[in-house]
């Protein structure tokens, strides 16, 4: 190789360079790092009081990119020239490797067999048919079957295994390659988006994320009903559910519960329960015992309203938790007699009935049930691009458990008639896994050596 | 008996497999070397025990979740997977003084978890109801397992060849260092090791993006977790590429390898510790 090389090829050799992939790979770990230590998207305020830095070094950083670089261009450029190096080094090396697996040398002359370090020289007796014959067999049955070549009086064996085992790194390359072009299509056709619906109410449009007007999809999405349950005794949420319906021009086309984990997907959109929260006042029924009378009455309203009760006496809800200290559903409430304007409010807990009791007064209060609206947080994602991606992924797995586990194996045999005898000449080698190989060869040399001397 | 019993025999277990195995460096005894092996054995069926009751422990409690639910869980679940790797690679290649530079990482991890880290069983909330759990925990604690090892053979390839080659000329290296296997098989199975993690992280990362789709919407998004597991994988994508070019085998490699496992650390507790984001073990 001359050593005036012109650019062209310097700038081929330093793309299809290992040394590149290895220092490429040490930067993207070592520039990965940043954005872990560095909160990402935040706004300007934020960054300065929570590091504490001046509007100019704020600035400075943000011309940089620091603070939303996994998009900055010079991360997206060293995975470019990841990428660039992947394809490179494929171009550079897959010829010579399928010129390896599709044209096999099938005979062995004497400077091949020196190269192995496998070898093994037989000399038995018998013509050449007939050795070749139980050599064929035995090869075949502990190994692959072999290609037969005969020439000169000799006979040529051919046998290998795992060819494809070779592929197994370009697919892993090529694996990258596509993972790289999913998420590509997914930021250029897919988006983000979130949308919250009250119970019993529809919507048509989504929020995506960063927009400042809602946008329009062509399908309405129902919440029928929203749950959530609590783990016993804590305000832990177990699950949360929503049932959703889809319509189209007001004709129910889909319904589904959905839960974490378990998304709803209709025409490309995928709605996943995301979060929850109440809205409106919550509407609360009491049942109201007047201790003179005997009297029980059942009041219901919403929070804050005057709810009359017999004699001129009222009772206002006045606030509410879902579990009170561990106590389950609890209300606050307030009775004002008909001339009064302020009482004392008091707690009554659903599952204990029997509470009230002991706080005396005209009436005796029980929390039969309060109804809270809520509404379902959905995020909305539209990805064309994740199929590609789960695509790569599997050939990523696929590759990578070929380019390790499995290794290309072969045999070759050159038989030949000697002066006395008949001579076997037996050379093998792997492209890993060496150690492995040259116990499957000694195996092979004691099954040979007992075929041929039987 | 109840699982916090037999997380103390597997703690006891294998501080007494580290002692044996150090005295095996030092007296050379071959028997003395398949008593620390015996210990293991008996420290990793503990351990096997120990998670399985505590399952059904949960179970018993109304919790239909697997034992790989919080810190505790996940680490006592690590020291496992450093023991399941490390007895494969015994059997295997039968090199037993490396157990006294593996087993003290699985060691570590148990005592750490009873001295210091909340046992409590507590349910799951709603995003870690999912069998990808199950999946992507499995498969990246078997990853750091591996790197484990890997890291435990890279300081042994380290020290040896610092006195090898110190002490070329005079004569082969004998005491304590005369029982490690050769840098030649040192460096073997330090990338052996490598090979059968890089992949399990590979699915690790693959199963966790899986799940974050399913849950969220969104396969990567650049979490500091989520970036961590990409270091790792990048340091150890550039270790197997590494053994391939001149000047980067040999030392250059297990350096690697022992970064590799310190940023698996990182990415395992220290974004937990210090850094925010997703990956909360639930409190």
């Amino acid at each position: 190789m001359s050593k005036q090389q012109n650019f062209e090829d310097r700038l081929w050799d330093f793309f299809c360079s290992l040394k590149l992939a290895i220092i490429t790979l040490i930067l993207l770990a070592l520039t990965s790092i940043i954005g872990t230590v560095i909160q990402q998207n935040k706004s300007p305020q934020e960054y300065m009081e929570m590091y504490g830095i001046s509007e100019s070094t704020y600035k400075a950083l943000d011309a940089m990119q620091f603070f939303d670089m996994y998009h900055s261009y010079w991360f997206l450029s060293l995975m470019g020239i990841f990428a660039v190096n992947l394809i490179c080094c494929s171009i550079k090396r897959l010829p010579r490797i399928i010129k390896v697996v599709r044209e096999p040398v099938l005979k062995a002359d004497d400077g091949l067999f020196r190269t192995f370090s496998n070898r093994e020289e037989i000399v038995t007796e018998g013509t050449v048919e007939s050795v070749c014959d139980k050599i064929v067999s035995v090869i075949g049955q502990k190994f692959a079957k072999p290609v037969i070549n005969d020439e000169d009086g000799k006979s040529y064996l051919f046998a290998q295994k795992g060819a494809y085992s070779r592929f197994g790194v370009y697919v892993t390359h090529t694996s990258i390659l596509i993972i790289f072009i999913g998420a590509m299509i997914g930021n250029v056709l897919g988006f983000k988006a979130y949308v919250n619906i009250t119970e019993g109410q529809s919507i048509n449009s989504i929020w995506i994320r960063g927009a400042q007007v809602p946008t329009p999809i062509d399908f309405e999405v129902r919440n029928d009903d929203f749950k959530v349950e609590f783990y016993e005794g804590g305000g832990r949420p177990k699950e949360y559910t929503s049932d959703l319906v889809i319509l189209e021009n007001g004709q129910e086309v889909l319904k589904k519960t959905i839960e974490v984990n378990h998304p709803l997907t209709y025409k490309g959109l995928t709605f996943y329960q995301s979060s929850y929260g109440t809205t409106g006042d919550p509407v609360y029924s009491f049942r109201v015992k007047n201790r003179a009378t005997g009297e029980t009455v059942e009041v219901v309203g919403p929070q804050g309203k005057r709810l009359s009760l017999p004699g001129g006496a009222a009772l206002i809800p006045m606030g509410y938790a879902p579990d009170y200290q561990n106590f389950g559903p609890a209300a606050q409430a307030n009775i004002v007699a008909g001339n009064q304007q302020n009482g004392s409010p008091f707690l009554v807990f659903k599952n204990y009935p029997q509470f009230d009791e002991r706080r005396g007064g005209d009436f005796g209060v029980t929390l039969l049930d309060v109804q809270q609206v809520y509404y379902t947080g959905l995020q909305v994602a539209k990805d064309p691009g994740v199929w590609v991606v789960w695509l790569g992924c599997l050939l990523l797995v696929a590759g990578s458990c070929g380019a390790f586990f499995l290794s290309h194996r072969r045999i070759w045999v050159t038989i030949q008639p000697l002066e006395k005898g008949i001579g076997v000449k037996l050379g093998g080698n792997a492209h890993r896994n060496q150690p492995a190989f040259a116990l499957f060869f000694d195996e092979l040399k004691k099954d040979l050596d007992d075929a041929l001397s039987s | 008996m109840d699982s916090s019993l037999l997380f103390n025999i597997t703690t006891i277990a294998y501080f007494a497999a580290m002692v044996v195995f150090i005295v095996y460096l030092t007296s050379k005894n071959d028997a003395i070397a398949f008593g620390a092996t015996l210990i293991c054995w008996v420290g990793f069926i503990a351990n096997t025990g120990a998670i399985g009751m505590r399952w059904y422990e949960a179970y018993a409690m109304g919790y239909e979740q697997a034992p790989l639910s919080n810190l505790y869980e996940s680490v006592v679940f690590f020291a496992w997977s450093i023991l399941l790797i490390y007895l494969l690679f015994d059997l295997k290649y039968k090199q037993r003084a490396i157990g006294a530079f593996v087993i003290p990482f699985a060691f570590a991890g148990m005592i750490w978890a009873q001295w210091s880290l909340d046992a409590t069983i507590a349910p799951l909330v709603p995003a870690l109801q999912s069998n990808w759990l199950t999946y992507h925990v499995i498969t990246c604690f078997l990853g750091y397992a591996a790197f484990a090892l890997a890291c435990g053979v890279s300081i042994m390839y380290l020290i040896k060849i610092g006195k090898e080659e110190k002490a070329a000329e005079e004569s082969p290296a004998g005491g304590i260092l005369g029982m490690f296997p050769s840098t030649k098989v040192l460096d073997d199975l330090n990338y052996k090791a490598i090979m059968v993690g890089f992949p399990m992280l590979t699915l690790g990362i693959i199963t966790g993006a899986a799940w974050a789709n399913y849950a969220w919407g969104t396969y990567w998004s650049w979490d500091p977790k989520e970036t961590w597991s990409l270091i790792v994988w990048f340091i150890y994508a550039a270790f197997l590429h590494a053994r391939f070019t001149r000047g980067w085998v040999g030392r250059r490699a297990a350096w690697l390898s022992i970064f590799g496992f310190a940023a698996t650390i990182f990415c395992y507790l220290g974004v937990n510790l210090v850094l925010s984001g997703l990956h909360s073990y639930g409190g």
